[in-house]
């Protein structure tokens, strides 16, 4: 891994509560750079957290709200977020229930701003 | 026109292997030239016999011959080569809905609406079978009518669009319980008629309304996007050991949006501008969901 995308994933995983950041491409959902404690599956992460996010971007687009610059899937178990980065790229994380969103949020899209 | 033909026979002569029967067929039946359209179908697909565009033309040209049987087994067998062919789905639909089979029309129309969500001849086609317009349905192919301010549809709550504007249709059933429709669902909630919806797990609208950013009524269109979002969530949730999802939030330059499954096989959508931020956004959504899944449990409808 590129030692930029390292630094920028540090700043998202260090958020008390995240158990994993990714860049992934987001049309594909191929893994581009990733930064995850074990047991996570970045592939499966990376393809469903691309998948999730396209789908909705549609859905998002056909109710007139536009191209979503955050997105947040919250489960029983956990939460997984995606923010858009530059060159079709998305920034994605999965967290804890409890993670503060307020926090990883910034963080997210300071990452995907500093990847340009 | 005719040097189309010619040309395109010209091509077809030198290379009878190739798919250009397709496009030469397709313009003869442009030009109601029905039996060479069937001649030039009929040999391309003795060569193509997997191509599910050759079948899917030879059922339009089939209907174009009032032969409705005919057309109806050759959009059947372009399913069997491919399930999601969208001109099949379309012509099936249009040929239940010829007949009064109102299910099987609603059947193929929302599977075309979940292959393209923005294909508009399907969701006028939806709102006549459904009983929301007054337009009437148009052939598969037909090109989307312009709709005179006259002739579009004024709101009627419980009252099913007359008989006589949907030809050869049955009477649309009203939805089961008991003197509701689906415009009750959220009474008294903010953006009732433009920043709620209720669809199935098939993309179908139970209730509310969204409104695009002109005013248009855009909810068939979300709610087919919508099915896609909640079956990827389940899914998502599922391979990642997440156990259920709850919701979702989206935040757009144009407003934000919250999704939450009232039911299994249900999502609640819920868009506000930008000035109502995800957190109230979430307080207005768990109101909107505790009525949906009242409404669902009441109405007994799923």
């Amino acid at each position: 891994m590129s030692i930029p995308y390292r630094r920028l994933l540090d700043q998202i995983t260090k958020i008390r509560g995240v158990r994993g950041a990714m860049f992934v491409a987001g049309e594909d959902g191929i893994v581009v750079a990733e930064a995850v404690v074990e047991g996570i599956k970045a592939n499966a992460v990376a393809a469903l957290a691309g998948s999730l996010a396209r789908r909705v971007r549609r859905a998002a687009d056909s109710a007139g709200v536009g191209m979503p610059e955050f997105v947040q899937l919250q489960a029983e178990a956990g939460t997984v977020c995606a923010v858009p980065a530059p060159a079709g790229m998305l920034v994605v994380a999965i967290a804890e229930t409890e993670v503060n969103v307020g926090f990883l949020r910034l963080a997210m899209r300071k990452a995907a701003e500093l990847t340009s | 026109m005719a040097d189309d033909v010619r040309s395109l026979s010209d091509q077809l002569a030198r290379d009878p292997a190739s798919l250009v029967f397709l496009e030469l067929a397709e313009t003869l039946r442009a030009r109601g030239q029905l039996d060479a359209a069937t001649k030039v179908v009929m040999a391309g697909l003795s060569r193509h016999p997997q191509s599910a565009a050759a079948h899917d033309l030879h059922a339009r040209v089939l209907a174009d011959r009032a032969d409705l049987p005919g057309a109806e087994r050759a959009w059947q067998a372009t399913l069997e080569i491919d399930g999601r062919h969208l001109g099949a789905h379309k012509g099936l639909g249009f040929l239940c809905f010829k007949k009064g089979d109102v299910e099987g029309a609603l059947d193929h129309l929302e599977l075309a609406l979940s292959i393209d969500p923005t294909d508009v001849a399907v969701v006028q086609a939806l709102k006549n079978v459904r009983g929301t317009s007054d337009l009437p349905m148009l052939a598969p192919d037909d090109p989307e009518p312009e709709i005179p301010e006259s002739a579009r549809p004024t709101p009627r709550e419980g009252t099913p669009a007359p008989v006589s504007s949907i030809p050869g249709a049955a009477p649309v059933p009203t939805p089961s319980g008991a003197g509701r429709t689906t415009q009750e669902v959220f009474i008294g909630l903010e953006g009732a008629d433009r920043g709620l919806l209720l669809v199935d797990a098939r993309g179908r609208v139970l209730g509310g309304a969204i409104r695009g950013t002109d005013g248009q009524d855009v909810s068939e269109e979300t709610a087919a996007h919508l099915a896609g979002v909640a079956q990827e969530a389940v899914r998502a949730t599922r391979v990642l050991g997440l156990g259920g999802w709850s919701w979702i939030v989206a935040e757009g330059p144009g407003g934000n949006l919250f999704l939450s499954p009232p039911t299994p096989e249900t999502t609640l959508l819920v868009v506000r501008d930008r000035s109502v931020p995800s957190g109230r956004l979430a307080v207005l959504a768990e109101k909107a969901r505790e009525v949906a899944a009242r409404w669902i449990e009441e109405a007994g409808q799923l």
